[in-house]
């Protein structure tokens, strides 16, 4: 098992110097000037600033030098908000992010969960079809849509309850995570029960479930200690690409309803063109990412001894 | 029959020699699929439903030759409707008469264009103020829009021109006493009426200079059988162009990853040992290459500014960074059709790898990647309209169904059709295909008919 976890985290570590290598190498091929703006600049301030930032120094050596700062956790100052570090910028609006996206990862959990258990048990009939339905919409309307007539749907109840019952959009209490979340995690729900609901009913004609009928085990009994835990095994595969999901759903939801996430500013950044924070936090969501995914084949790994005995050997 | 195998039965045949032809039984394997999919009712639905759309992307703006971009602004955000009438009024009328008495009334028709009201003097007002609601007032605080503050006259009147839809308004006008208390005059609850300038029908070459005797008749407008946006371009036109954009990326980009993860996964699972680990470990570093940085890249590279259109980036970083994940499962199929006796057989007739590639390979892998392309393309046309929503894709003026959408959710509250016309072609075309691919998934499952 040790040697299973530390190849995963070797493996892991070896990603993130190759999205730091190819985001370096990505930003220094592209043409333009990083110091090319609108004022004219002598060459001795322009000398001195490419001594500031290290560009006067061979590629090889910034190179270096990018990956030691990146090591130490120093991801350069942002070029649109001045004397702003990224690393203040991910360090604060990081934890927003991440609480939203835990929030809305759990909500699909256990949204998909029960979903696609009682799709299972009523396969067939009209829970079934119903969940099935909602399944559909979830996993074919865009999530911005989603988003959208969520708040759509808030304005409309707050109209009719007479009182805010909840904020349309911002930050600050635990009111303003409820809808967020749950648009956020509605497509991972509908995918977990769709994938779910299919592996119970493949369940259905396993050797060992006819053998636990045949013990004369009750249904319930069957389904909760015999046919969901083997169901849940694929379900565990699809977190580590969900995580990648929610992360991504998250840029648009938080831009939607004026959250102050990490997503929120990584859009800005990408339309404002403002290289080192965008540099900073795709390395950061590359690493971010990394760690999810291997933690997730770690967890895959307790979870299912075949794994272990045939990922290791490689 | 019985012949006693001999080492000369299992040596290559010579060229130019006919094998045994095998014996067909029944139908051919994709001949039997192809009767198990439209079997399946939803799955053959959603088959014509996206042929449908797809003719229309190609056909309809043939057909619909209305231009996308084109701007009206006096015609914004209507609603869908099948025929449309308007009334043809001048660019300034001449104050009309209005009558004495009554209270708050409209002089002459209430139309987009301009309501005038006017209302008799109240005796100790300093001044009034004009209020317009798009519901019925609840009290005096509840009056709707400000519109104007005028000061005292004999015969009071307002002309509003600001931002008019044909729908029902309540005015109301309140009269302010020296001290600045508010007391409200007059109520009137009226209907507006779709209306057209003169000099915007004569742009638009709906009459000569020479009809002015037809203003104040109705005039027959292009149909907007969708609406038209907060600018006042048709929507049905828009959304005819945007499919062809939204279906191009959704159809080229997986198509092309396809083929180069055919090729890859191919060749990596047929070579094996030591090409196979070194080709896999590039998808496998390929696939964690942040998506939204190198097409920002990209972007540069190809000297696109913020804010500006571009698709080839957006496709090229598409196929760039999405074939790794075809290609993991052309290997697989490969890795595991190498060892079937079907094809151990083949080889020992004398096939060679040319001919075990196109005549065993592709066609056993052909399913899997179908069942994979149907549900990648819903995939990137939601990378379309995600990467159009954040502005990195398709910008107006170039419509798409993910620009459209943008366009929509800044609306949403007051015209929903906006953005329900974009989310539901989105919608609809993901989930057709979302459900072809389930049907393509169980019609190639050999294990037959269970489910």
């Amino acid at each position: 098992m040790l040697r299973y976890v530390l190849g995963r985290l070797l493996y892991g570590l070896l990603t993130v110097w190759f999205i730091a290598t190819a985001t370096f190498v990505g930003m220094h091929a592209v043409p333009g000037d990083p110091l090319l703006d609108a004022r004219a600049v002598s060459p001795e301030i322009r000398r001195n600033l490419e001594r500031r930032y290290g560009l006067d120094q061979p590629l090889p050596l910034q190179y270096l030098r990018y990956l030691g700062n990146m090591a130490r956790g120093d991801f350069g100052v942002s070029f649109t908000q001045h004397n702003r570090e990224v690393t203040d910028i991910i360090r604060e609006h990081f934890p927003v992010s991440a609480l939203l996206g835990v929030l809305a990862i759990s909500f699909a959990a256990l949204g998909g969960l029960v979903a696609g258990v009682l799709g299972a048990l009523y396969a067939g009939r009209w829970p079934d079809t119903l969940i099935r339905l909602l399944v559909a919409l979830g996993i074919s309307v865009p999530g911005f849509v989603i988003a959208a007539l969520a708040q759509l749907a808030i304005l409309r109840l707050n109209a009719w309850g007479g009182v805010a019952l909840l904020p349309v959009a911002g930050w600050g209490s635990a009111a303003h995570l409820l809808v967020p979340a749950a648009v956020l995690g509605l497509a991972t729900m509908a995918f977990l029960t769709r994938l779910l609901r299919a592996a119970l009913l493949e369940t259905q004609s396993a050797d060992y479930v006819r053998t636990a009928r045949a013990k004369g085990l009750t249904p319930a009994r069957i389904l909760l200690r015999h046919r969901l835990p083997n169901a849940v095994l694929p379900a565990v595969t699809v977190l580590g690409p969900a995580i990648a999901a929610i992360t991504t759903g998250g840029f648009v939801v938080e831009l939607v309803f004026a959250i102050p996430g990490l997503g929120r500013y990584f859009v800005q950044a990408v339309q404002q063109l403002d290289y080192t924070v965008i540099m900073g936090t795709t390395v950061f969501y590359g690493a971010f990412l990394v760690l999810m995914v291997v933690l997730v084949d770690i967890v895959y790994g307790l979870l299912d001894p075949r794994i272990r005995s045939a990922q290791g050997a490689r | 029959m019985n012949h006693a195998p001999v080492p000369a039965d299992f040596l290559p045949l010579e060229r130019g020699v006919d094998a045994p032809e095998p014996l067909h039984a029944g139908a051919s394997q994709a001949r039997r699929a192809w009767r198990r999919l439209v079997a399946n009712r939803p799955a053959l639905a959603s088959l014509l439903v996206l042929l449908a759309l797809l003719a229309a992307a190609i056909a309809g703006p043939w057909l619909w030759r209305v231009d996308p971009a084109a701007q009206q602004l006096g015609q914004a955000s209507l609603a869908p409707s099948l025929t449309r009438r308007a009334l043809l009024v001048a660019d300034t009328e001449p104050p009309a008469a209005c009558g004495d008495g009554g209270g708050l009334r409209v002089c002459g028709n209430a139309h987009t264009v301009a309501v005038r009201l006017a209302w008799d003097a109240v005796a100790d007002a300093h001044a009034y103020r004009v209020y317009r609601h798009e519901l019925a007032p609840r009290d005096a605080h509840d009056l709707g829009v400000p519109l104007a503050e005028l000061g005292a006259g004999a015969a009071p009147a307002f002309e509003d021109r600001v931002g008019l839809e044909a729908r029902r308004y309540v005015y109301s006008v309140a009269a302010l006493d020296a001290s600045g208390t508010m007391r409200v005059t007059g109520t009137l609850a009226l209907a507006v009426e779709q209306a057209i300038p003169w000099s915007a029908a004569r742009r638009l070459g709906l009459v000569d200079a020479s009809e002015r005797a037809r203003i104040g008749s109705q005039l027959r407008l292009p149909a907007h059988p969708l609406g038209t946006d907060y600018l006042g371009r048709d929507l049905l036109a828009r959304a005819l162009h945007g499919a062809r954009t939204s279906l191009f990326v959704g159809f080229a980009a997986p198509l092309a990853c396809t083929l180069l993860g055919l090729a890859w996964g191919g060749v990596a699972g047929y070579a094996g040992g030591r090409l196979d680990d070194a080709l896999m470990r590039v998808a496998d570093f390929v696939v964690a290459l942040p998506f939204l940085l190198f097409m920002i890249l990209l972007r540069v590279a190809f000297g696109i500014a913020p804010g500006e259109s571009g698709v080839a980036p957006l496709l090229l970083a598409m196929v760039l960074l999405g074939w790794p994940a075809p290609a993991r499962l052309v290997r697989a199929q490969v890795l595991a059709l190498r060892s079937q006796p079907y094809v151990q057989a083949a080889r020992l007739f004398g096939a060679g790898t040319p001919w075990l590639l196109a005549r065993h390979m592709t066609p056993n892998v052909l399913g899997v990647l179908l069942v994979s392309l149907s549900f990648a393309i819903p995939s990137a046309i939601f990378t379309e309209a995600f990467l159009s929503f954040i502005g990195l894709g398709v910008v107006p003026p170039v419509p798409s169904w993910g620009s459209m959408c943008n366009d929509g959710i800044r609306a949403m509250f007051a015209h929903p059709h906006e953005l329900v016309v974009p989310a539901v072609l989105i919608s609809v075309t993901v989930l057709a295909f979302n459900v072809l691919g389930d049907g393509l998934h169980d019609a190639l499952d050999e294990r037959g008919d269970t489910r």
